[in-house]
């Protein structure tokens, strides 16, 4: 379970987050959904501890993020942020292997190579393994990082827009692999997503954000009318069902 | 793999013993158990130089790596981001300011100046835009030499000129027993940096994932500059600054084995420790009987590597 608790954010004196509050149950996808700047990525980065947290509490089944050693919570929590770029020069495999550095801590056992082995097969990463990321393309990289994320399995994961750089084949593929991930393993995905279709096919909850406040939050069938997706945007879209699923009309 | 290494302890073996083999003094290795002078100059002179040679040349080209991981910059060393002229600043100072203290305390004080300088450095590049790699040794380089033009008018008022470019030309010439023991810390430091080569891999890979693998960013850095801090210190002190050793030898390996530490480093510094064996050695044949100073050596050689790995870095997708 995850509770955010009158978490506020200030960068020079804006005010990027103003007390948010939610608490989350364990398991399923929740998609935090919002207009650019809304402070969606600053929200995620203070759940994963990547900024310190000056006002409020964030804890994960009762370990709270400030009082909890960071290796302690990097079995708990993991995130992927929005640009990455690591000058690093390493293969695949070991980018991902680096993702169980919380267990294994410099020694892969038997467990970690076979939990590496799943993830670079779940993402599809298999036969490049073998090849240094700096010689891979954009979508190659970013499925690389999400291998090594999942691979540090923890109970909850953070993605910041993990569809980025992503042809439409592999966005869905991953997709659909968090979805498993989430059913089949009970874990816990928080997204930070633009493309609303695709967070509403896959999520079971939406959180909207503007102007650093939650301005609407529910269920992905609540949440997907034509009047809150005006409030979260400030522009009219078309919901249709299609096939008992809502899908937003905003192309033309 | 155990050809390779095999082959590379013959051919570390064979440069060692020919390192041996090259000086002025009238020296045969058949005649050490029959003439004591012999033996003298073998122990007292020849095995200390190249003692001083590998450890130089291996902690070097670790401390350089090390660097690159924390600015996450291929293109920093002790040379390229004014650590040397710090330590430099600092041994001028402690000679300046206590004359008499021992060597050990004029390293100390080295330490402490370069990791000033460390320090400065890394926040002057934070505030650069990461797009452009070039820029970061360039401010490196500049940053160093307003620090060595401090030194070198420190070192003028004080009419110590003569010893700052013992300290800012790097030359094993002066290499004898007893004037470079110091020199065996950075081994020690060295198999330090061994220890935390997973953490420093995981630093290069930017603070973020590092936070998000559970490492504490800060204190890695840290570790990572004391140990940066005190092999430029020591080297400095004990043979004087060496360029781009640090920057080459680096680039070179991770071309082919990337930049996974643990499998690079022990690499990095057998290369290191290599490079710098034929380096002095080249110093001392060209002009024999004279000798060229290896930092003028590795220089020339270390300069033209550069220019070949910037022109031809590996494009990225």
């Amino acid at each position: 379970m995850i509770k955010v608790q009158n978490v506020s954010k200030e960068f020079s004196e804006k005010l990027i987050l103003d007390d948010i509050n939610f608490s989350l149950d364990k398991g399923g996808i929740t998609s935090i959904i919002g207009p650019n700047g809304a402070g969606k990525s600053t929200l995620l980065s203070l759940m994963a501890r990547l900024m310190p947290l000056d006002q409020g509490q964030i804890s994960f089944d009762d370990l709270d993020i400030k009082q909890t050693p960071s290796g302690v919570l990097a079995k708990k929590i993991s995130i992927l942020t929005q640009s990455n770029h690591i000058s690093a020069r390493l293969t695949v495999l070991q980018l991902v292997m680096f993702g169980r550095f919380p267990h294994h801590k410099g020694r892969p056992q038997q467990a970690d190579h076979a939990h590496v082995a799943r993830m670079l097969e779940l993402m599809e990463l298999d036969e490049i393994a073998d090849r240094f990321i700096d010689q891979l393309s954009g979508g190659q990289q970013q499925r690389a990082y999400i291998a090594m994320i999942l691979s540090q399995d923890s109970d909850y994961i953070l993605l910041d827009e993990p569809l980025n750089n992503l042809d439409m084949k592999h966005a869905r593929n991953i997709m659909k692999s968090l979805r498993k991930i989430a059913d089949e393993m009970n874990k816990s995905i928080i997204l930070v997503i633009h493309d609303i279709n695709f967070a509403a096919a896959y999520s079971d909850l939406f959180i909207a954000l503007k102007d650093g406040k939650i301005i609407v939050q529910g269920s992905v069938d609540d949440v997907m009318t034509e009047a809150n997706i005006e409030l979260i945007y400030d522009m009219q879209v078309d919901i249709k069902t299609i096939d008992g699923k809502k899908h937003a009309f905003y192309y033309t | 793999m155990n050809l390779k290494i095999f082959l590379a302890a013959c051919l570390f073996v064979v440069l060692f013993v020919i390192s041996l083999m090259i000086g002025v003094s009238d020296f045969e290795f058949s005649k050490i158990f029959s003439d004591d002078d012999h033996l003298l100059i073998l122990m007292a002179s020849r095995i200390p130089r190249n003692f001083a040679i590998v450890l130089t040349g291996s902690s070097l080209a670790i401390v350089g790596v090390i660097m690159q991981m924390i600015a996450a910059n291929k293109f920093v060393e002790p040379t390229t981001a004014g650590t040397m002229d710090s330590a430099a600043l600092g041994i001028l100072c402690a000679t300046l300011l206590w004359p008499h203290s021992g060597l050990m305390f004029k390293m100390l004080i080295a330490t402490l100046f370069s990791l000033f300088g460390s320090w400065i450095f890394l926040g002057i590049i934070r505030r650069l835009p990461v797009t452009n790699p070039l820029l970061v040794p360039l401010v490196g380089i500049m940053l160093g030499g307003v620090i060595g033009s401090i030194a070198t008018f420190i070192a003028y008022e004080a009419d110590l000129l003569q010893y700052l470019s013992i300290w800012i030309n790097g030359d094993f010439s002066g290499i004898l027993r007893g004037r470079y023991e110091l020199l065996w810390i950075t081994f020690g430091l060295s198999i330090i940096a061994y220890f935390i080569a997973n953490q420093l891999t995981i630093v290069g890979m930017g603070e973020n994932i590092a936070t998000n693998l559970g490492l504490n960013y800060r204190a890695i850095i840290s570790l990572g500059l004391i140990i940066v801090a005190m092999v430029t210190a020591i080297i400095v002190t004990t043979v004087g600054m060496i360029p781009f050793i640090g920057l080459v030898i680096p680039n070179i390996v991770n071309r082919v084995v990337g930049d996974n530490l643990t499998k690079a480093l022990p690499i990095i510094a057998y290369i290191g420790a290599v490079f710098t064996l034929v380096c002095d050695i080249i110093g001392r044949l060209i002009i024999f009987p004279y000798e060229i100073t290896v930092s003028v050596i590795i220089g020339a050689i270390g300069s033209a590597v550069f220019i070949y790995l910037i022109l031809k870095r590996p494009r990225h997708v």
